[in-house]
């Protein structure tokens, strides 16, 4: 992380100064000599260790049991707030799953529940979302999760009012107070650098283990973007409209209720979607502290190894994820009906009545089929008297496991030596040079570039926050995280920035494209001529196609860029169309294979299958834009591809995934980490990438869009060519913003480290899943604490930089 | 015009900076520019005194950054003054509580604003009934009356649109209809027209002159356009770097400007729709043919003078007494002669 921060932002910079690394180095030998003359330097001596965990493991003891405020015992105070919040839970447990005993009357049926989600979808969206929640619907029924997804549900319908209407209030709070700005502001960029992970320890230490832990804990940590978006919905609002109240006369509560917060609705808004986002993310993780539902069951189905199942858990938990933010999404957009007035009421109301209806309906038909309650967990029908099983979730996900045994068998030779060989020549060296390093040299080098960078005052807080941890005895684990951070950092930034210049810039994409397609071709043909495959025939004839294809295409690539825009055109359209018969040959058989072995037959050409497809899988997307393409071409008239189009479709489809990506509960990314790579860290780094990635894109392509066209026109009336000016303008001028986008994937890192510690690691992460499960809370919150305070350390040098480089290009 | 005065300026200060009231009491109320400078204080209104008379058309003009929305902004205490007194109808404006203040404004002032201000959650009726909801008038009556304003604006029809739908033009009625619909003695426009285009802008004035007809409100106007001023006004104030240099008629302010800077914005006024017949009379001349009212703009009569032989008669429209004369010369020399100058 140090050669990250020192260096790279300082490049940039301090060419004016060039000595600047004489210091550096300086710092460096000087601390290794140091520790070579004193032991104290490689490792903080034992009897210097401050032990901060038993005071404030003793100090939670001390709350818990003997504390008193004000005369009241500080736990009859815990118990009454776990009390009062226990009410609300179980009434929402009553509606969505237990029913309600008392009367008689049962849980909503299921078909309600999905109906009543449909329903809403089509009153706030179009089609496509209904598709959407209709398809989801039917997942959560059929896959045999119901149940636990309405244990999640749960607690996100009691916490999303909740820390929405306590951000609401804080974030007014801030805007009318000066002592609470100077108090909350400050806390919430603290609460965004913590894990949410690091979260569940304090609250557990103080309530019991159980829904109202997660509860308490999901809404502290979902209230920040609530409170943010209010109070800069508050501070935008235009000066005119709130003089216009003024002048109308309002009091000072009406100009907030009547005009300020109604005119900053599509911000608050947004904050409702993040708060909802967050929610889900923190229940799901919720489950390591006694929260049920779908988090609890995927861990414990990772835990296990049971892929198969934990896949189905997790497509579930990502579905809810995406229903959520698209309803959100389009609750916020949805335009207002101009003349409501002039319908009846039944025109006005119909989709609360459709749903009252089918509500009613469903409970009555619920009393004589079962399914009508809760979905049947398989599917049969009686042929000639015999029990003939349509779809069955389990049988599905043992298929699957056994398809997974199979392929991870098959594909050992190949992910095995790549992964043991990265973790013996990259992963292995890198944290043993992370662990040799003295202490002065990491607490110096960060020292002088927070000097060089902020000045003084950012310099003393890092090394605060760099000594925090030395001091108190965690700098190994705290350079575990720093190691996997820093690696998986690296390697997001090295995917993403290119990805985020794509984005921006989709132009640049077609010489990597045919370089790509041509190693993607070789790979296919290679693999087909070296690897003797047991393929089913159909896969056979696609790479036969391949070869012919190859050929034609391996000529076009290396004389692309001398091609006339006609003919590149008509590459596209062969390779369009070739990818496109490729996938489809693949989906076939894939499923040929997954169809004939779910009577329990064998899975044996199953990976064969996967594999000899998959880098075609790689090109879905590709393929699916390129008809895009031809078809716009089609239909305006040009019989060739219409590449603008493509570039668009490019751009599109690049940050639609990334906001996909960053709907997922982190959890999720767990799935596949584990599923190839089994434990480790390098398991882990894989897990994270993703997750980290994502910033790392979309600063890149904010920060080239941003950039002022004038700057853009002049550099191409300069007579400069597209590469030249992504690297002599657009990259330099947006660098800043890149590198706050390198910031944010630090810290989203950070935060995922905290989650990769459940399938297991050594690391701060594993200190504060660990305190929860032992009880040993003091060590938990400083572990959380910790990884905030390397998150904090990177976020004020990087910050510092950017901020001062965007005041030289004067873009602040 | 000798109607009392509504609204009282005296020695106004509007100060921006650190901490302005210790500011002006170390300069004793009156600080100077270098000043000001110096200390990094910005004087948005200094020492501004004036009366608005009861009915009139006052308009305050200014380049940008003269201090005019900012005075405007004092008046209706938007932003409180530094230093200086206001009195509303006798009443001291600094000295009301906010439940007073609030009071005016519901039902005294009203104000049109540059951007509209409109409320971007709420269609034109609810826009315009809005004043009256904050007064907690019963819906029913309340929406009967914003009906009737956006009737009067021209925009019949339209009652159910969102602000986001309508032209800058619709949206600046609905900002005019909003501001009346609470029926103010005193009506505030700040910079009303000219976030609008050219056309638009002409078509807006119109309909100010037809609303003032109809409703003789007293009118403070904020603009930066000297045209637009002429065209409106009773008397123009016209601002200069927190200063108010000059206020007078329009015909005033075109004949005798008080500094270079007015005669600069004069110079192009058109002179044939702002000054009277009045001033540029001869005395009385005996071939006099036909007659002119004395107060007749001498665009409104030139063609009569210009194409006659003879001089024409000036008649005072009160007494009906000739008071003097006017002739080609006279009329060629107002229009045209300052532009050979």
């Amino acid at each position: 992380m140090t050669e990250v921060m020192a260096h790279r932002p300082s490049e940039g910079l301090s060419l004016a100064r060039l000595p600047g690394w004489v210091h550096f180095a300086l710092i460096m030998v000087a601390g290794v000599l140091l520790s070579l003359v004193w032991e104290g330097a490689t490792r903080w001596p034992e009897a210097w260790v401050i032990p901060a965990e038993p005071w404030l493991t003793g100090y939670i003891e001390w709350l818990k049991n003997d504390a008193t405020i004000f005369g009241v015992e500080f736990k009859e105070i815990t118990r009454g707030i776990g009390a009062a919040l226990k009410a609300p839970v179980k009434w929402a447990e009553y509606l969505l799953y237990r029913g309600f005993k008392g009367i008689g009357l049962g849980p909503l049926p299921w078909v309600a529940v999905a109906a009543g989600v449909i329903i809403f979808a089509h009153w706030v969206g179009d089609w496509k979302l209904v598709a959407l929640c209709v398809f989801s619907m039917i997942y959560l029924a059929v896959f045999n999760v119901w149940k636990d997804s309405m244990k999640t549900m749960t607690i996100v319908i009691v916490a999303v009012p909740m820390a929405a209407l306590l951000g609401v209030v804080l974030g007014i709070w801030v805007t009318r107070s000066r002592i609470a700005e100077r108090i909350f502001t400050p806390m919430f960029d603290l609460m965004q650098a913590i894990p949410h992970m690091a979260y569940l320890a304090p609250v557990a230490a103080l309530f019991a283990f159980g829904p109202v832990t997660a509860l308490i804990a999901t809404v502290i940590f979902a209230m920040p973007p609530m409170a943010r978006c209010t109070i800069l919905g508050l501070q935008t609002v235009s000066s005119d409209v709130l003089e216009a109240g003024q002048m109308s006369g309002c009091t000072k509560r009406q100009a907030l209720w009547k005009v300020a917060l109604p005119s900053s609705k599509r911000t608050l808004m947004l904050g409702l979607n993040q708060v909802v986002m967050q929610t889900l993310a923190m229940v799901v993780i919720a489950s390591i502290a006694g929260a049920t539902g779908l988090g609890h069951k995927l861990l414990y189905s990772l835990q296990q190894l049971r892929l198969g199942v934990a896949i189905e858990q997790g497509i579930a938990i990502t579905l809810i994820a995406i229903v959520l933010d698209r309803l959100t999404q389009a609750y916020a957009y949805k335009e207002t009906d101009h003349f409501a007035a002039e319908k009846s009421w039944v025109q006005r109301h119909k989709h609360m009545l459709t749903f009252l209806v089918i509500l009613v309906v469903s409970y009555i038909a619920a009393e004589f089929y079962r399914w009508v309650n809760i979905p049947p967990s398989k599917f049969t029908y009686m042929v000639d008297g015999e029990k003939v099983t349509l779809f069955d979730a389990k049988q599905l996900a043992r298929t699957i496991d056994a398809a997974l045994r199979e392929f991870n068998t098959w594909a050992y030779p190949y992910i095995n030596p790549i992964r043991d060989w990265t973790t013996i020549n990259v992963l292995i060296p890198t944290r043993d040079f992370f662990l040799w390093l003295p202490w002065p040299v990491f607490v110096g080098v960060i020292a002088l570039a927070a000097l060089r960078l902020g000045g003084l005052g950012v310099m003393l807080l890092c090394i605060a926050l760099a000594m925090s941890f030395i001091v108190t005895g965690f700098w190994e684990q705290a350079m575990k995280t720093t190691y996997v951070v820093l690696i998986a950092a690296t390697i997001s930034v090295l995917i993403g920035v290119p990805l985020g210049v794509l984005a921006a810039n989709p132009v640049l994409l077609m010489p990597p494209i045919l370089m790509l397609i041509g190693i993607i071709e070789i790979y296919q043909i290679v693999a087909w001529l070296l690897v003797p495959l047991t393929v089913p025939d159909i896969v056979i004839f696609s790479t036969t196609i391949d070869i012919a294809v190859f050929a034609t295409i391996a000529v076009l690539a290396v004389l692309f860029l001398a091609l006339s825009p006609r003919l590149r055109e008509v590459i596209f359209i062969v390779f369009a169309i070739k990818q496109i018969v490729d996938v489809i040959f693949w989906i076939l058989s894939l499923l040929i294979t997954l169809i004939s072995s779910i009577g329990g037959g064998d899975v044996s050409g199953f990976s064969a299958a996967l594999m000899s497809g998959l880098p075609s899988a790689a090109w879905i997307v590709t393929a699916l834009l390129l008809l895009r393409g031809v078809g716009d071409g089609l239909f305006q008239g040009s019989p060739l591809v219409n590449l603008a189009q493509f570039f668009q479709s490019v751009t599109r489809v690049i940050l639609s995934t990334c906001d996909t990506l960053q709907t997922f509960p982190s959890f999720i990314y767990l799935i596949p980490a584990i599923m190839l790579f089994k434990i480790g860290d390098f398991a882990n780094i894989f897990a994270i990438i993703p997750y980290a990635m994502v910033p790392a894109i979309r600063y890149t392509y904010l920060g080239l869009k941003r950039i002022p066209p004038v700057t853009v026109e002049a550099a191409i009336a300069n007579g400069t060519t597209p590469m030249q000016r992504l690297w002599k303008v657009e990259l330099p001028v947006a660098l800043p913003e890149i590198m706050l986008g390198l910031n944010q994937t630090i810290l989203f890192a950070l935060a995922m480290t905290a989650i990769t510690a459940l399938i297991g690691s050594t690391d701060l992460g594993q200190e504060v899943v660990r305190s929860i499960s032992t009880q040993n809370f003091g060590r938990g919150i400083l572990a959380g604490l910790f990884i905030a305070a390397l998150g904090i350390i990177a976020d004020r040098l990087i910050g510092s930089w950017a901020a001062e480089r965007k005041r030289q290009l004067g873009v602040a | 015009m000798q109607a009392e005065a509504q609204i009282k300026c005296r020695n106004l200060w509007k100060v921006f900076g650190a901490n302005p009231k210790q500011f002006l009491k170390k300069h004793h109320g009156n600080p100077s520019a270098e000043a000001l400078n110096e200390e990094g204080y910005i004087g948005a209104v200094q020492d501004v005194s004036f009366d608005v008379n009861q009915g009139e058309i006052l308009i305050i003009m200014g380049l940008s950054g003269s201090g005019k929305s900012t005075l405007i902004r004092c008046i209706t205490r938007l932003n409180d003054p530094t230093a200086g007194e206001m009195e509303y109808e006798g009443r001291d404006l600094l000295k009301l509580s906010d439940r007073e203040l609030i009071d005016i404004r519901r039902h005294k002032m009203g104000m049109v604003f540059q951007n509209f201000g409109l409320l971007p959650h709420r269609d034109v009726l609810e826009n315009v009934a809005f004043p009256l909801e904050v007064q907690g008038v019963p819906k029913a009556d309340r929406v009967e009356r914003a009906k009737q304003m956006i009737e009067l604006v021209g925009l019949g029809g339209r009652e159910s649109y969102f602000p986001r739908e309508l032209s800058g033009g619709q949206q600046q009625r609905v900002g005019i209809a909003r501001s009346l619909a609470v029926e103010p003695d005193i009506w505030f426009l700040d910079e009303p027209f000219s976030a609008l285009d050219p056309l638009i802008r002409a078509e807006m004035q119109d309909e100010f002159i037809r609303l003032q007809t109809m409703l003789k409100k007293t009118i403070v106007f904020i603009t930066h356009d000297f045209e637009e001023a002429t065209k409106l006004a009773d008397r123009i104030g016209i601002m200069k770097d927190g200063r108010m240099v000059q206020m007078d008629t329009p015909e005033q302010i075109v004949l005798n400007p008080a500094d270079d800077y007015v005669a600069e914005f004069a110079k192009n006024a058109p002179h044939e729709r702002i000054v009277s017949v009045r001033a540029i009379m001869g005395p009385v001349a005996a071939d006099a043919v036909g007659s002119v009212e004395s107060t007749a703009k001498i665009g409104s009569c030139a063609e009569q003078v210009l194409t006659g032989e003879h001089p024409v008669a000036v008649v005072d429209p009160a007494t009906h007494e000739v008071v003097g004369s006017i002739d080609r010369h006279r009329i060629a020399t107002s229009i045209f002669g300052r532009r050979a100058a």
